[in-house]
């Protein structure tokens, strides 16, 4: 039954990351685009714990958390750019 | 490993897929970029959230528990609040619509555009805005 969710849960997974890379590609504001990294971060993060429940192992939650940080961290960087002009004043 | 936890393991990753579209498909789907912001916070707190209890629930009864994803989970909620904070007030920075805001009803404006109350010197003493 895991295994039907989880192929349920792939191609969900995959449609939206698909639907974010749209709006990357399309987004009108430069913000939009960075939601967009920001949300295919996210659809990232859920694609790695379910392909770790795929094959029944815990060693891929290290780089799902590397992607949390690292996506927030770009996220905040982008927007501190755009409101300040610079990153680190 | 029985029927019931299978079951709700299952019921987990198929919700968590479900929100995960949802909030991909409401970036599409509404028109700018304010309501935009409220799909992606559902994709993480829900989508992420069950997600991450379903592989909580099936580690921890498959013999190794791991706290992993707790911590994950615990990063995602603290940080989706301050993203979606940054990137509505980089937005209103952005498109520069001071003047389309409705007034906030004290007597300090919108902390976009306006200095923080008490720190008015300070704003004023400021280099020039560094965008040019």
């Amino acid at each position: 039954m895991i295994e039907f969710a989880l192929m349920f849960g792939f191609f969900a997974v995959s449609v939206s990351l698909l639907l974010n890379l749209w709006r990357l590609a399309q987004g009108p504001t430069v913000m939009d685009r960075v939601i967009a990294v920001d949300t295919m971060v996210i659809n990232a993060i859920a694609l790695i714990i379910y392909y770790g429940i795929y094959h029944g192992t815990t060693v891929y939650f290290e780089a799902a958390l590397l992607f949390a940080m690292f996506g927030f961290i770009s996220t905040v960087a982008y927007c501190r750019f755009v409101l300040r002009g610079d990153v680190i004043e | 490993m029985n029927l019931f936890v299978e079951f709700i393991v299952s019921a987990l990753i198929i919700i968590g897929g479900v929100f995960l579209l949802v909030g991909s498909l409401g970036m599409i789907k509404l028109p700018e970029l304010m309501s935009r912001l409220h799909g992606p916070t559902k994709a993480t707190t829900l989508g992420i959230g069950s997600a991450l209890f379903a592989s909580v629930v099936y580690f921890a009864f498959s013999g190794n528990f791991s706290i992993h994803e707790v911590l994950i989970v615990f990063f995602l909620f603290m940080t989706a609040p301050i993203t979606a904070h940054f990137v509505s007030k980089a937005y209103l920075h952005e498109q520069n619509r001071a003047d389309k805001l409705p007034p906030t009803g004290r007597n300090c404006g919108w902390a976009t555009f306006d200095p923080a109350p008490g720190h008015e010197e300070a704003a004023t003493q400021d280099p020039a805005d560094k965008r040019g």
